[in-house]
């Protein structure tokens, strides 16, 4: 809800008290002086739940099912990230039919996540309405065609992990139980029209009016040498980075930023970096499927795309590209001659970064004798953003200080939203700005 | 109010956050099939995830989701309470504290020394507490997340004037009638499912896991033979302890079995 008065010109303040169509509860204060913008703040207020600290001795079967209370929007990232740095805490292989599922599974959840944040959360902005019901009135076929797309990403994760929020079936090893080809089968007639949707979904996007920003990012995401990142690949950046997930606490740090009285996720000596869609597509761009590199050259949004605001075509683009893979995986899918690989619990330390719908997510376990959880860290990808949303902030509120105060605190909102910011998730670890007045 | 064209009232509906996931209110845009039908029954006045509108109440419905954990939270849900005709808790952290509340048992300037740098700026309670401890709730909708077609039956009970149709017995039930082989008896697995109260649809055995226990305590369970039966099929003391200390683990029922734990 906004506070504003009538002019920007000479407003000394920009406030979001709750900003909302995000995950969770932010704000935003900035302060200006004349054209000047003199502070940015994108406050988190949603309160801490600590799972870090009572993830410590819990078995580390029941990491995945934990974890993915850190956020109702993602779960299978913090189920596939949790499950993977297990895993190699544990020094087991999966199978590879397993690796594919996951691979449908994460797919899934792209599907799901993404259109949700391009129509119900992101759109209204770019159209002038105020959420997804009002659009409805006036782009009724548009969103009836995004609540299926939205149905098809959930599909395919309730067949997998028996429901779509906190599924059930992901443990460490591969599954508690997989599915029978028939039943995989029986979503292509859907994932098909999915396809095709996302699609005409991406060209909709494409037609919305971006404002002319552009940032000299550093993008980080994972890459893989044969696909589209979903769950594996090294750490790159396009300035130069390339590191193991288990190198990832010595490039990255949190530090104390004087103006927010934040800590937020740097590269060491560099500075802020971004994650999520802009990043992965601008990196992995010749990794896409067909039908997805082809809608981003007719789209004109072939890379380095540069401009946050364009990431809800991007998104609709990954959303094409996941479609293609599920399709794919479903075509090639063999089930695994055991669901899950047998182990036995050992001390050790394993680290595991993958893709989230909104970027990277890093998870690292230290795992005793029995299978107990001694220590647990998580960096989600809104703390890995967060520095990077107020960069932005800075850049882009000068060059839209001669409209309405009112456009301006609805323009600073809608370029907090390109980053899909879950705060749900990131506030479990983000340290909290709490001003003292 | 706006009309409905039966010349009646919609029913004006907010949708409140507390300490949570969002999942249990992501259930409502995930309710794809029902969700223009739902928006076309009531108005939605204040959803800050879904939208920018934010009316001030009274609201004639209130759904609540997550936990008491901080100050502040405390005295906004005596407000919310203030606004709203009819008050729903939707999923675990709001009618039973979540998995957040394992800090009940623990020292939370701990937790906030492990989980934060600088611990000084976080404010939070020791408790992690449900909404029915701090004011009265018109309705409990349980699960880790909510059932969303349960969901959809709240508020076209509530809707109606009718007391909403969610059955308070367990996920046994629910596994007899999907057609299951009990796991617990068959292959000697853990399952919670005995004292768990039905919503999810058996999905954990179906499966091939025993429930974890995301709907929480069944009408009354018999938890202790649960533990019991955990028991003699081979779980350390601490291993059962875990098991009732999950998402529902502050509800009375659970506690009470995870706390005997403590005394063994």
């Amino acid at each position: 809800m906004t506070t504003a008065t009538s002019s920007a010109k000479g407003a000394t303040s920009i406030k979001v008290d709750y900003l909302a169509r995000v995950e969770g509860e932010g704000a935003l204060h900035v302060k200006l002086k004349g054209d000047r913008v003199q502070d940015v703040k994108f406050k988190i207020f949603e309160p801490p739940r600590f799972f870090e600290a009572f993830l410590r001795g819990r078995h580390l079967n029941e990491a995945p099912d934990i974890t993915a209370r850190i956020c109702g929007i993602c779960p299978v990232a913090y189920q596939m990230s949790s499950v993977h740095a297990l895993e190699r805490a544990l020094g087991i292989a999966i199978d590879p039919a397993v690796r594919l599922l996951r691979r449908l599974f994460y797919a899934g959840e792209w599907i799901e996540s993404h259109v949700l944040h391009v129509t119900m959360l992101h759109a209204p902005d770019f159209l002038g309405c105020q959420d997804v019901l009002e659009m409805a009135r006036e782009h009724k076929p548009a969103v009836e065609m995004a609540l299926r797309l939205k149905k098809t990403g959930n599909d395919i994760m309730t067949v997998l992990g028996g429901r779509e929020i906190h599924p059930v079936s992901v443990c460490p090893g591969g599954f508690y139980k997989v599915p029978r080809k028939a039943q995989l089968r029986a979503l292509k007639d859907d994932l098909q029209w999915a396809l095709e949707s996302s699609v005409a979904l991406a060209r909709l996007t494409a037609t919305f009016e971006f404002p002319d920003f552009e940032q000299d990012y550093e993008f980080v995401a994972l890459s893989h040498p044969d696909e589209y990142p979903l769950n594996e690949g090294r750490l790159v950046s396009n300035k130069g980075l390339d590191i193991d997930a288990a190198e990832y606490e010595d490039t990255f740090v949190e530090q104390h930023v004087k103006h927010s009285n934040a800590l937020h996720s740097q590269l060491r000596e560099r500075g802020s970096y971004l994650v999520g869609p802009l990043a992965r597509y601008n990196l992995n761009f010749d990794k896409l499927t067909p039908v997805a590199a082809a809608a981003a050259r007719e789209l004109g949004v072939a890379p380095p795309c540069l401009n946050p605001f364009k990431s809800i075509v991007v998104r609709a683009i990954e959303t094409i590209f996941a479609c293609e893979e599920a399709l794919r995986i479903i075509d090639a899918y063999e089930p695994p001659a055991e669901p899950r690989v047998e182990f036995t619990p050992r001390a050790g330390t394993g680290q595991a970064a993958t893709e989230a719908p909104r970027g990277l997510l890093y998870h690292r376990y230290i795992l005793d004798d029995r299978g107990l959880i001694l220590a647990a860290k998580i960096v989600p990808p809104t703390s890995q953003n967060q520095r990077r949303i107020e960069d932005d902030l800075w850049s882009f509120i000068p060059g839209i200080l001669h409209l309405p105060l009112e456009e301006v605190t609805w323009k600073c909102e809608q370029a907090i939203r390109n980053y899909d910011p879950c705060i749900s998730c990131a506030t479990h670890f983000l340290r909290m700005t709490v001003e003292r007045e | 109010m706006s009309s409905n064209g039966n010349g009646k009232a919609r029913p004006k509906v907010a949708v409140f956050k507390f300490a949570s996931c969002d999942g249990c209110q992501l259930s409502l845009l995930d309710a794809e099939e029902h969700l223009l039908a739902v928006a076309a029954a009531v108005d939605i006045v204040y959803f800050p995830e879904a939208t920018r509108i934010m009316l001030k109440g009274p609201y004639d419905i209130g759904l609540v989701e997550g936990s008491i954990t901080t100050h502040h939270d405390a005295e906004r849900i005596q407000a919310v309470r203030r606004q709203c005709r009819t008050l729903v808790t939707i999923g675990a952290c709001a009618t039973s504290g979540g998995i957040q509340s394992l800090r009940n048992w623990r020292d939370v300037n701990e937790y906030v020394r492990c989980v934060y740098a600088r611990p000084d700026f976080i404010s939070t309670l020791k408790m992690s507490t449900p909404i029915a401890e701090h004011v009265p709730v018109d309705f409990e909708l349980r699960g880790c997340p909510i059932n969303k077609l349960q969901l959809v039956e709240v508020l076209s009970a509530l809707l109606a004037g009718r007391k909403p149709n969610i059955p308070t017995y367990s996920v046994c039930m629910e596994c007899k009638r999907t057609g299951n082989v009990c796991i617990a008896v068959a292959r000697g697995a853990a399952c919670l499912g005995p004292a768990v109260q039905a919503g999810c649809g058996a999905i954990c055995p179906s499966y091939g896991r025993g429930c974890y226990g995301c709907f929480g305590p069944m009408e009354s369970p018999n938890a202790g033979a649960v533990a019991e039966q955990m028991r003699r099929l081979g779980l350390t003391e601490g291993a059962i302890q875990r098991a009732f200390r999950s998402f529902s683990a502050w509800s009375w029922q659970f506690r009470q079995v995870s706390e005997e734990r403590d005394r063994k």
